[in-house]
């Protein structure tokens, strides 16, 4: 992948190089480690200002550890995460200890998935949303509440209900209370982990509105950790698609939906049920056979060949890079100019 | 209204189940009709909290206290077995069966099984999948142990299962989440049921594990020719498997009618309004999406009249707000709960409804 993006191009706001996230397995008496879940191993992206990168993947493939390593929940164990302040300075987030992190939690803020365990149940409104407020800045209580206000206007509350509780609110309420919080200090970059996995349709879309609307309005860049293709699809410029810790594919949205270049990412795309029935895909949707592999004890060679339709001898042995093949489109499949695959348009 | 049709498997009419809690009583389900005819798949869409899940549990007589069945006749059409050359049937109102009874207890698990949303939580995490299947068999069937543990086998391997002889010994824990979902469908189908009702059965799975999940389901069932009642709140996978649909909102049937009707000709606004706020795989890019606006109503605060009418954009004022409207057939087996359509009691149908 192209080195050192972000010193070349000012309107990269975070470039994440060769990042890995090990977690290590201990055992016995001794608590000796025996070996290491690669949760994430060896991801680069690169994230626009302004723009909405989606981060898509089956559960357990890695993307909301990538995403909690960026906002450094996680110290990772290797790599680079650099990230362009407002000042224009370039910081590594992977090398900061908590002192050097406090002034970058102000410009990076999360929003998680679900709105009924991310909330304390013993903080009002006002609490929750100002928390941040009270703890990054110098503002007034008066001052604190008047902004608080102003967020909750903003997301779709009634500021009078500021001092309430969280019980009183339906999901998708409390997921605005969430993303009220995560905009309290104005933030830059804001990585919104499955923000509406756990709401019903006719929610999902309101919510999906106003973070669109949000980010017009406040010029925020998301990273979107989500599952849901068409969620990403719909919400996304760019997107990522992460199997057992690395990055498989990356490219522009309608590029990778109609003109996929890796096999998973095809496979992954069938799998989505159309909501029309005149495409009803079954015999025509591509089923993956067995599970997806171990991050503890991968597979040899490229992750993906014990599941691919695709895979030759070389994939078992020899573990593809992540290259470009020009506009922006990086795959890291051996074959990637030779295979023909399905985009989500070529179903017939 | 006794012998409706040939293939009828279940007659749900008029099904109430309430919750009757401290602070009021919650009418989960209220009034809800339908049927299911043997071998065809039903999906029940519906946001949480509008009684699918409800409705699937008061088949099953399995409402936890202190909610109750208050009313309404679930008829079930058991085809006698071992009769000669006639198929004697004879019908069976689940409603009046005493939720612990004997007679329910044959039922459950025999001829109607249930698959949950959550596999890891509905298995039990101390006993192997094969002791929990083969539990369900011993329970319906005169077999030996032996015979069950091989009927255990047998019914794994169908379910996909790879090397079911050494998995028949494995606890929950040690299979992964789609192996667990199989576990749990290959428990449901150890007995043949005729109807298996499916709950959320791939909402907690990943994409590429549904998939698996929803191929095997709809090929056993072409297989062993049963009924599946499909509760989910994933339009995509209604499309995908369902015969005929129905659509639930705050425990009444919005709407009802064969799956190609209701995504291409929906009539009621809330089908509607459901369907256009789901953003489309290969849909058309960054077009605002249009929502419903406000949300589902406190439980126990039911509006009066068409529980819609509060989100609704058609709503017609002195009218929906205070009158249910009746089921109203718009041919074949849609029908349809709105005042838009059918006889109004004073006005003429207004027409835009259904502007798909």
């Amino acid at each position: 992948m192209t080195i050192d993006l972000i010193h070349q191009d000012d309107s990269v706001l975070l470039e994440v190089r060769n990042l890995k996230m090990h977690f290590p397995i201990r055992k016995g008496f001794l608590r000796r480690q025996v070996g290491a879940v690669r949760a994430v191993d060896d991801v680069n992206f690169f994230v626009r200002k302004g723009e909405t990168l989606g981060l898509v993947g089956e559960s357990g493939c890695g993307k909301t550890t990538t995403g909690r390593c960026i906002l450094r929940a996680y110290t990772p164990t290797a790599g680079e995460i650099l990230y362009r302040r407002g000042s224009g300075d370039i910081v590594d987030l992977a090398t900061l200890d908590d002192t050097g992190m406090k002034p970058m939690w102000r410009e990076i803020r999360m929003i998680f998935q679900d709105p009924y365990s991310s909330l304390n149940p013993r903080m009002t409104l006002l609490e929750i949303v100002g928390d941040p407020l009270k703890l990054n800045t110098a503002l007034s209580g008066k001052e604190i509440e008047e902004r608080v206000a102003f967020l909750l206007r903003r997301v779709g509350l009634r500021p009078e209900y500021m001092h309430r509780y969280p019980h009183a609110f339906s999901g998708g309420e409390r997921q605005r209370i969430g993303i009220a919080r995560s905009l309290a200090l104005n933030p830059r970059l804001v990585v919104a982990d499955e923000a509406v996995s756990a709401l019903d349709v006719s929610v999902r879309a309101q919510i999906l509105n106003l973070l669109q609307d949000l980010q017009q309005e406040f010029g925020l860049t998301y990273i979107f950790v989500a599952h849901d293709l068409s969620v990403v699809e719909y919400l996304c410029d760019r997107v990522a698609v992460m199997y057992v810790g690395k990055l498989v594919e990356l490219a522009k949205t309608e590029t990778l939906y109609e003109n996929p270049r890796h096999p998973y990412t095809e496979a992954l795309m069938s799998a989505v049920p159309k909501p029309n029935p005149k495409q009803r895909g079954r015999g025509k949707r591509i089923i993956l056979e067995g599970d997806v592999a171990d991050p503890a004890n991968p597979p040899k060679g490229c992750y993906f060949h014990p599941r691919c339709r695709y895979a030759k001898a070389r994939c078992s042995q020899e573990a593809p890079a992540l290259r470009n093949l020009g506009d922006d489109h990086f795959v890291s499949c051996h074959f990637a100019e030779e295979l023909t695959l399905r985009g989500v348009g070529a179903r017939s | 209204m006794i012998m409706a049709s040939e293939n009828m498997l279940i007659e749900v009419k008029n099904l109430k189940t309430h919750f009757f809690l401290d602070q009021g009583t919650v009418k989960a389900v209220d009034g809800v009709d339908f049927d299911i005819n043997r071998g065809e798949t039903l999906c029940v869409v519906g946001e949480s909290g509008c009684g699918k899940s409800i409705t699937a549990r008061s088949i099953m007589q399995i409402v936890d206290p202190p909610g109750r069945i208050v009313s309404g006749e679930m008829l079930l059409h058991r085809r006698a077995s071992g009769s000669g050359s006639g198929q004697v049937e004879d019908v069976v109102d689940l409603a009046k069966l005493a939720p612990n009874g004997r007679e329910i207890r044959t039922i459950r698990g025999k001829e109607i099984a249930m698959i949950f949303q959550e596999p890891m939580t509905s298995l039990s995490p101390v006993h192997t999948i094969g002791h929990q299947i083969s539990q369900a068999i011993t329970l319906h069937n005169r077999v030996t142990k032996e015979q069950a543990r091989q009927q255990t086998v047998d019914v794994l391997k169908l379910v996909g299962i790879p090397k079911p002889e050494m998995r028949v010994d494995n606890y929950p824990f040690q299979l992964s989440g789609g192996m667990r979902q199989r576990a749990m469908i290959a428990m449901a189908l150890s007995c043949h049921p005729s109807l298996l009702i499916a709950d959320e059965p791939t909402t907690a799975l990943d994409v590429t594990t549904q998939a698996q999940i929803l191929d095997l389901m709809t090929g056993l069932q072409e297989e062993l020719g049963m009924a599946m009642m499909f509760i989910t709140h994933d339009l995509g996978v209604v499309a995908e498997i369902a015969d005929r649909v129905v659509v639930m909102y705050l425990g009444v049937v919005a709407e009802s009618g064969d799956v190609e009707t209701i995504f291409n000709e929906p009539k009621h606004p809330y089908t509607t309004a459901l369907l256009r706020s789901i953003p489309q795989v290969g849909g058309k890019l960054r077009q605002r999406l249009d929502t419903i606006k406000g949300m589902v109503p406190d439980p126990y605060n039911r509006p009066q009249g068409c529980p819609f009418h509060t989100r609704c954009i058609n709503r017609i004022p002195g009218l929906c707000n205070k009158t249910l409207p009746p089921n109203v057939s718009l041919g074949g087996s849609h029908e349809v709960r709105c005042w838009l359509f059918g006889s109004s009691p004073s006005n003429e149908p207004l027409q835009n409804g259904g502007a798909g």
